[in-house]
Order: C-alpha cells, then structure tokens, then sequence
C-alpha cells in the first residue's frame, strides 16, 4: 500500500516534537478518513465495541442517501414544472442544467435541475464550516471529526433550492461555530449546528428561508407550501391544489432540498434503527407526542384556525417532519441520554411541533424551532430521571 | 490626576467592565441596542445616573443607617432616574418613546445598586463619583459597540445614515433581520467576552470541572 507507506513516512512530522506539531489535527483528519482511526476508548465510562466515531457518522451520511436521490429529482421536477408552466430559465445554473433539457417528465432532467443546485451549496459548506473545522481543531488542539460531514448534509438538506451561496456559508459558520465549536467540539454540543445554522438564517434572512417564492429555483414562480395551504385554508384544501396525501409521503411537492419525501426520511431512518445509531425510543416518544397532541386538537377543533382540524397522519408527511424525525430527533450528541428520558425528550418535540404549526400562526413549519428547544431541555430531562431513579433506589434500602 | 483616581475610570473599560466581565446590566443591554443612537442615549443617561447616584450616596454616606440604607440608596437612585427621563420627554420625545420602559429601568440596573453598595457608601464623594462615571462608561462602552454591530448589519444605518444601503431601497446589501431582533444581542455580548477573555487572560475563570479525555493513541 503506497499511500500506507506515505502516511507511515510522513507521520513523525505531525506528532509531538515533530517539524508540522500545530498541523496534527490537518494531518489526523485525512489519515482517519481514509484509514481506520487508531484511537481506541481508555476512560472509565465506555463499553468495547467495534462500532467507532467514525463508522457511526459514516452511517449516516449513507442514511441521508435516498433523501439527496429523491430530493435532487423532485427539485429539478418543481423547476422544470414551473418552466414548462411557461416561466423562464434564469441565471448560470439554469443555463448548466439546460443541457439537459427542461423536460419534467425525464428523469435525468430532473435529477440534474436538482443537482446543479445542491452541489453548489454543498461545496460552499463543506468549504466554509470545513475551515472553521480545521481552524479551531488547530487551535484548540483537538480532532477533525467525521461528525462535519453529517452536519454538512444534512445542513445543505434542509434548505431551500434557491438560497444564496452568501448565505449559505454565514449560515454554516453560525452553525458550526456557535452551535459546536464553542463548547468544545463534537460531543460536547448540546445544540444540534445542523439546525442551529438553519435557524440563523430563518432569522437572518426570512425573505430567502420561507414564504411562497424561494422553494421553486426558478425567477418569478410563487406557490405556497403544502404547509402554508394547509394554515391559511385547512388541509382539505390541498386535493383542490392537486396534492394527494401520497404525492406528500413520496416527496412531490415543494419544500426543502430533501426533506419533502417520507418515504426516503423512512428508508433511511430504518437504516439507521437496524444500525442501533437511532434509538427507537425517540420515535416512539416523538410520534405518540404528535398523534396524541393532534388528536386533542382534533377534538377541540376551531372556527377560525384550520389547522385544528389537520389529523396526525397528514402532519406527519408535511414539512420537515420526516425529516427531523430521522435524523435530527435520534442525533445521540443533543438528545437525552437515558432511557426513560429518551420518551420525554421524543414527546416533548412531537407536541412542540404540533403547538407550533397549529397555534402560532407566525410559524407555518414547527420542527426546527421545536427539535432545538427540545435539545435544551435533554440535559433537564435526563436529570430528573437520574434524580428519579436514585430516589426509587434509596427507598429499597431503607 | 493621580494614579489611583485614573484607574477607577479606567479600570471598568475592559479590565473590569461591568458588562463583560461581572455581567450586569444585561437586560437593557439586549433591549435597546437595535439602534446606535438610543444606545448612546441610553449609555449617556445611566453615565449619568450611576456617577451622581455615587457622588451624592457618598456623600450621605456617614448619615445613612445601616438598617434603611437600600431605602436610602433607592431614593437618591430614583430622583436621577426621574430627572433623566424627564429631559428626555422634554427634549427627545423620539427617543424617549423608543428607550419606553426602560430609563425608568435604570433605577433597578444591577450597576447602579452595585456601585452605591460595594463603593460609594464606603468611599469619600470624589472617588465615588469618579468610579460611577468609570462603571457608567464601561456599561456605555459596550453598549455602544453592540449598538454599532446590531445597527450596521441589522439595518444598514449608523446614527441613522445609511452606510450600507439596503437591497429594499434599491442598494445590494442585504440586512440580517435577527440583530434587530433583541436575542441576537445576547450573541454579540457573548462573542464580545469571547474576544475580551482571549485579549486579557486574566479574566478567566477556573474551570470548575476538567473534562476526562475518552480517546488516546
């Protein structure tokens, strides 16, 4: 193995007393990515396995694949829809994916409309919170971890089409810098970045991040989201506009980059539940929160706000939901760590959602706002159950 | 000026800046900050309350009974805070509608108290009055600096003139709609003892745990 040989040659220069000392996390980050890490777990509170930091991350990212597939494909769809509806193509990306025609109806077409948008935004966060990565692992000494790439992509996911590349490396660093960084790197953010770079720009900048003209990359096209309908007409209304409950749970309609297919949130979410890195009680806790929250609202019902009437099963295909229950709920970094707080944590975020979509009429979309409120609670809930359970063990021995 | 009389001004810029490093104050730091001119009026008004609310403290200082000396401090605090917001309806109505609540505020600003407690009532007048002026100006330091960061990117706008002009009025600046937003303050102060830790050391804590390294080679 040439490259083997290299990295063996080159290494004394990066280890202690070596010429590049500073560069070790630069040099760590690219032997570990291509080989196996050679660090093993010495502190008291871990079990042996053979499952690393950097199997589990990796784990994920291929997790997130049939969400880039599908996401890629519907967003040239709703671009080459709206051109073929009679808009016009606009701007160097378009006239890229031109190539290829603007046909909807050809699949490749649409997957390579869909891709000469993501890959844009995806170089510039891995560019940009890449640096940052590597700044603070220099400085602050300690390593360049895979945990980067699942944030990258699932930050590039759960964006619209259309964003600015500007914004798109102000969001990154806000994310991987305030939301990680700070507290001392992987494992020690209580703060999922992904979302908290996201919920930056939904602050920032909310012209670009919501509303009915940034979903669909294409100038001049304006259409609400499934989500907005359902808020200012109830959801009955969506057959009207020719979206179907399976049009929504296989992803066909206008959202985040890819985060509107179900379907392809759930094929990865059961990779990662095979894998034992999502836990399940996150989901069961997160899913009973949503089912019973809006099953209450049902019955409570409103004259005035549709969204009371919106049952679980529709909330569950709309927005970001599936999305935030596959990958950004079961993160182990910012949920609880106990078991029994694991169900706490998973209700609370699936009431938040619900609350936030039905009752605050400024927030059509409650899972970012509700998964990152939740992760500020995880540490609370796990301490009353640790609290619990010290009580419950006390009383036996009295 | 003495050496000792020089360091109670200039001690609380940075060394022992009331914001950054004993963070006070921090609730009217986040809520009137959005633009820089109400924060120089607003840095300017408790200037001038924390360094006559010393002055005349100490003053009394000898006269006050222990037992009723917040009463006390209160009163003396609570008729500057009067005369301020008095001057500003009077001669900046604008301003004083934007600033609201929060110059009556003034006369519960942790700095003030702090300041009437920790110095003044065991000072002489013109030390006191001068650890007020210092204590006040460090507070407006900070505040004027987050008012320059939240006004400039949030609006595009310093004192009102536009620098940056706004997509929206036909510039290519784009503003960033959450520093006008009160919680993006809490960012800006947060990074702003970020840097001044970094540039003076010594103003770091301890830290109260060290965390177990999990990994080695």
């Amino acid at each position: 193995m040439g490259a083997r040989q290299f990295f063996d040659r080159i290494e004394p220069n990066f280890t202690k007393g070596g010429k590049y000392e500073k560069f070790f996390p630069l040099y760590e980050m690219v032997e570990s990515f291509l080989y196996t890490p050679k660090t093993v777990t010495k502190a008291a509170p871990h079990a042996r396995s053979f499952i690393d930091m950097k199997r589990i991350m990796t784990y994920v990212v291929i997790a997130t694949i049939p969400c880039i597939l599908i996401g890629l494909w519907n967003t040239g769809l709703q671009a080459n829809e709206a051109i073929a509806a009679g808009l016009e193509p606009t701007g160097w990306r378009a006239s890229i994916a031109g190539i290829f025609g603007y046909n909807p109806s050809n699949p490749l077409a649409n997957f390579m409309h869909g891709f000469v948008y993501f890959l844009p935004i995806y170089i510039t966060t891995l560019v940009v919170g890449g640096f940052w990565e590597v700044l603070f692992a220099t400085i602050r000494r300690h390593e360049v971890n895979e945990g980067f790439l699942v944030t990258s992509m699932l930050y590039v996911l759960i964006l619209p089409a259309s964003t600015p590349l500007w914004q798109v490396a102000l969001g990154i660093s806000f994310g991987v810098v305030l939301g990680k960084e700070v507290f001392g790197g992987t494992g020690k953010n209580f703060l999922n970045p992904a979302l908290t770079g996201r919920a930056f720009l939904y602050f920032a900048y909310p012209a670009s991040m919501s509303g009915d003209s940034v979903w669909v990359p294409v100038d001049g096209y304006s259409g609400a989201t499934a989500l907005s309908i359902s808020a200012s007409q109830g959801f009955q209304d969506l057959a009207a506009q020719g979206i179907t409950w399976w049009d929504a749970f296989f992803g066909t309609i206008q959202g985040c980059l890819g985060e509107t297919s179900t379907l392809a949130c759930l094929i990865g979410l059961a990779f990662l539940l095979a894998t034992r890195i999502a836990n399940w009680r996150l989901i069961v806790g997160c899913l009973a929160g949503t089912i019973g929250f809006s099953l209450l609202l049902n019955v409570i019902g409103s004259d005035t706000n549709p969204m009371f009437a919106m049952p679980w099963y529709w909330h569950i295909v709309l927005g970001g939901y599936a999305f935030g229950l596959a990958f950004m709920v079961t993160e182990p970094v910012s949920a609880s760590h106990t078991n029994m707080g694991r169900y706490y944590y998973g209700a609370l975020i699936g009431v938040m959602v619900v609350m936030i979509r039905v009752i605050n009429p400024a927030f059509p979309e409650g899972m970012m706002l509700a998964i990152l409120f939740a992760n500020i609670f995880a540490p609370l809930i796990d301490h009353f159950v640790v609290q619990a359970n010290i009580r419950r063990r006390a009383k036996r021995n009295v | 000026m003495p050496q000792v009389k020089r360091e109670l001004l200039i001690d609380p810029l940075v060394d022992n800046n009331p914001i950054t490093l004993q963070v006070l104050g921090i609730c009217s730091a986040l809520a009137v900050t959005s633009s820089l001119t109400v924060s120089f009026v607003m840095a300017l008004a408790v200037i001038f309350v924390t360094a006559f609310s010393n002055f005349f403290i100490s003053i009394l200082r000898n006269q006050i009974p222990s037992s009723i000396r917040i009463i006390v401090q209160m009163v003396i605090i609570a008729s500057l805070v009067i005369l301020v917001d008095q001057v500003l309806k009077a001669y900046a109505y604008e301003i004083s509608k934007t600033l609201s609540v929060f110059v009556g505020l003034i006369i519960t600003n942790c700095i003030v108290m702090g300041r009437a407690e920790a110095f003044a009532m065991k000072n002489p007048p013109i030390p006191s009055f001068l650890d007020g002026l210092g204590n006040g100006m460090g507070y407006g330091l900070i505040l004027m600096l987050v008012g320059f960061i939240r006004e400039l990117f949030g609006a595009g706008s310093l004192f009102g003139v536009t620098i940056l002009p706004t997509v929206n009025n036909g510039g290519w600046y784009v503003p960033n709609g959450m520093l006008l937003l009160p919680p993006s303050a809490f960012f800006i102060i947060g990074l702003l003892i970020w840097f001044f830790r970094t540039w003076k050391p010594a103003q770091v804590e301890k830290r109260e745990f060290t965390i177990q390294t999990a990994e080695a080679h």
